[in-house]
């Protein structure tokens, strides 16, 4: 089914803080019954300080969603109400070690319901602007209703125009039927026909567009370090590491020792080092394994 | 019979089943032995041909086909209905409506829904509540414009059963091509072709103890046909690609045990699956059986557990080693829940719950019991955790003390 991390199914097998808190002050029930996730948050706050006491989660929903409920309430418990709204969804998902792309709508969730039951608290009407729509990218989580909206907001015509907008069919690009789909039909709306652009035929390697990344060369590979130093930590609680061999482009060469190699873990720890890059890069760039004597060679 | 991990219960054969290690064994010498191209003269193949002729022979008996030559080896279920419903649009390219249904497999909706684009009339019809065509609408709809008639014997998630041979009857007296998805029927339930006025069937050979990537398209001699994929001569020129001779023998093998089979999957399987429901049902608050429980196949069971999310169960119930699976929208990525049980009115609180049971010959007794043990308490913890839950039920108007915001 789903590569839930493990730090996901700890919270979905034993959920933390599940059911509504007594004499709570602040409710914020969010999501939609028809999509299948839903939650209420409740929250007990002291009024002179504006401390979250106690929270406690009801969740409608999936494991991902229990598990980002229950994470939610634990990350949020002693925090100021302020401190807590500061928390975003990529938070969330961050403690719980990631979620797959499909699933980031969960931590979104959460997100919101704290919004609501703040607002809640505060006697203010919390308006909510959330849309959503089917996955249409699963390698950026871009969705077709945010997708929509880019292309009127911004009259957009192309595959690669809504690639350079909202990173959707960026990465392996299985999504831009989907996309000419969307274009054909948003396009419809002002009169206009959509017309695939004249790379109708995957363009030569060498002639693509420039594919310049957003970072220098230099900046960019300490970017990477960084990122991975952050990973670093987690990998050696599991007796593991990871380390820098080579940037060739889009690929990211990584060697992971220790109980990280040979593992069945092997394969979601880069693919959770691959989203983290992507995540912190702002590009696509694929995370790929490499031994110490694959460095020799290739420097040789 | 149970061959596999002793403690771990399969429950999922409406997704795919288990090879019966007689096929695989039937299959062993056409890897590294009879390897050879069943079209080659040499040793190496010589063989190879009339396994294939004999494996041809044992789907024809099963399927009740008057000829062998109407059996059309494919790589999968879903190639087979692609196949048909292409072939029938190109052989009458006057006729511009399809007749399927709102519960198909995607296997034949997305296609359809294609179609739709490419300027086609697709006819979805509608079911009621217990999932049942109503065949006065269908009559209606039957008209020298409908190139075919797509619509499955019986439904993955249901199980509900189609009254397929009397609606085929109904096209050909219009002259309609008629295609039947039976992917979830052969080896389930008795089929006699020869008997019927069916034009086309599509099979899979993963859902009855056949390998994965073998199918085949059923092709009543006589109606006309445009192939999918030419090239060699292959099945006659209708199917082109060298035949995957071990999937091939597999599936032959499969289908002359789904003969002997039929009266135990009629009879143990389905008693099985009786005492399932019923054993859940007593235990369990809240749930209901979907589909029509006077026309199913005999080893499906699909339990709407309201108030719970359908892949939290799944999670659960994969930890204390039960497999099943679920229509709701998180098991697939989607995020709508399953179209089937949409389609029968079934409330968005319950068709997120829902979970399928799916037996096959390889299930006792005993496994049937463990998980009427199992169920009750993962369904209470979820329970406990939905915001539509009480103390001992659900809330009072679920429906007014929680409605969240974007719902
Ligand atoms: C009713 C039905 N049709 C078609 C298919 C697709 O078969 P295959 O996986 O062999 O392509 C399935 C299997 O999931 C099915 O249940």
């Amino acid at each position: 089914m789903w590569d839930y991390s493990e730090k996901v199914q700890e919270h979905f097998y034993n959920p933390k803080n599940a059911g509504a808190v007594e004499g709570a002050n602040g409710v914020g029930d969010v999501g939609s019954i028809s999509c299948g996730d839903a939650l209420r948050l409740t929250l007990k706050v002291e009024p002179e300080t504006e401390v979250i006491l106690d929270a406690g989660f009801q969740t409608f929903g999936c494991g991902s969603a229990i598990a980002s409920s229950s994470a939610l309430t634990e990350m949020i418990k002693g925090l100021t109400l302020d401190e807590a709204l500061k928390i975003s969804n990529q938070d969330i998902a961050d403690y719980l070690d990631g979620l797959p792309p499909e699933k980031m709508h969960c931590s979104v969730m959460g997100r919101e319901a704290l919004q609501a039951a703040v607002a809640n608290y505060r006697g203010e009407v919390w308006e909510d602007d959330h849309e959503e729509g089917a996955l249409v990218c699963k390698c950026f989580a871009v969705d077709q209703v945010m997708i929509e909206d880019t292309i009127r907001a911004n009259n957009l015509h192309t595959v690669e125009e809504v690639t350079n907008y909202t990173k959707a069919g960026g990465g392996c690009s299985s999504c831009h039927e989907g996309i000419e789909n969307i274009l054909t039909r948003v396009l419809a709306e002002k009169g206009e026909t959509f017309v695939a652009g004249v790379a109708a035929v995957a363009k030569p390697a060498t002639a693509k567009a420039p594919e310049v990344p957003k970072l220098g060369t230099l900046a960019r590979i300490r970017k990477i370090e960084t990122v991975l130093d952050s990973i670093r930590p987690a990998l050696q609680a599991d007796n593991g590491d990871v380390e820098l061999v080579d940037v060739d482009g889009k690929n990211i060469y990584v060697h992971l020792t220790g109980a990280c190699t040979g593992c069945q873990m092997a394969a979601m720890t880069l693919g959770g080092i691959q989203q983290r890059l992507i995540e912190e890069l702002g590009e696509f760039v694929k995370v790929i394994p490499a031994s110490k004597e694959a460095l020799v060679s290739m420097e040789g | 019979m149970n061959t596999t991990h002793l403690e771990d219960i399969y429950l999922d054969n409406n997704a795919t089943t288990m090879v019966d290690p007689a096929v695989f064994e039937e299959m062993k010498p056409y890897f590294c032995e009879q390897f050879g191209n069943p079209s080659s003269l040499h040793s190496f193949g010589n063989k190879v041909g009339f396994a294939l002729k004999r494996a041809r022979k044992q789907i024809q008996d099963l399927l009740g086909a008057e000829h062998d030559s109407e059996i059309i080896f494919t790589s999968c279920g879903t190639e087979s209905d692609s196949t048909a419903i292409l072939s029938a649009l190109k052989a009458q390219p006057e006729r511009k409506e399809i007749i399927t249904t709102l519960v198909e497999h995607p296997a034949v909706l997305t296609l359809c829904e294609y179609l739709e684009t490419e300027g086609y009339t697709v006819h979805k019809l509608e079911v009621d509540s217990k999932g049942r065509l109503d065949l006065d609408k269908y009559r209606s709809l039957l008209s020298d414009k409908v190139a075919v008639v797509s619509v499955m014997w019986a439904n993955n998630e249901s199980g509900t059963i189609f009254p397929i041979e009397e609606m085929a009857q109904l096209a050909a007296e219009q002259g309609i091509m008629f295609h039947t998805d039976a992917v979830q029927a052969v080896g389930k339930i008795p089929i006699n072709l020869k008997d019927s006025a069916i034009s086309m069937l599509s099979l899979s050979g993963h859902k009855l103890h056949a390998p994965k990537g073998i199918g085949v398209l059923y092709l009543r001699r006589g109606v006309r046909y445009r192939p999918l994929l030419r090239g060699g001569h292959q099945e006659r020129g209708r199917r082109a690609g060298t035949e995957n001779a071990p999937a091939i023998v597999g599936l032959g093998k499969a289908c002359e045990l789904a003969a002997e089979h039929m009266a135990f999957e009629n009879t143990q399987v389905k008693a099985m699956r009786d005492r399932l429901e019923q054993g859940i049902l007593a235990a369990v608050p809240n749930c209901f059986v979907t589909g029509d429980p006077d026309n199913r196949l005999p080893n499906t069971a699909s339990i709407a557990f309201e108030y719970i999310e359908g892949e939290a169960i799944l999670l659960l119930l994969n930890k204390v080693g039960i497999a099943a699976s679920s229509g709701s929208a998180c098991t697939s990525g989607s995020l709508e829940p399953s179209h089937v049980m949409r389609a029968m009115g079934i409330p968005y609180t319950a068709a997120h719950g829902t979970v399928r049971f799916s037996f096959s010959r390889y299930n006792t007794m005993a496994e049937v019991e463990r998980v009427i043990k199992e169920v009750p308490p993962i369904v209470a913890k979820l329970r406990k955790l939905s915001p539509y839950w009480g103390e001992n039920g659900p809330v009072e108007n679920p429906g007014e003390a929680f409605a969240p915001v974007y719902a």
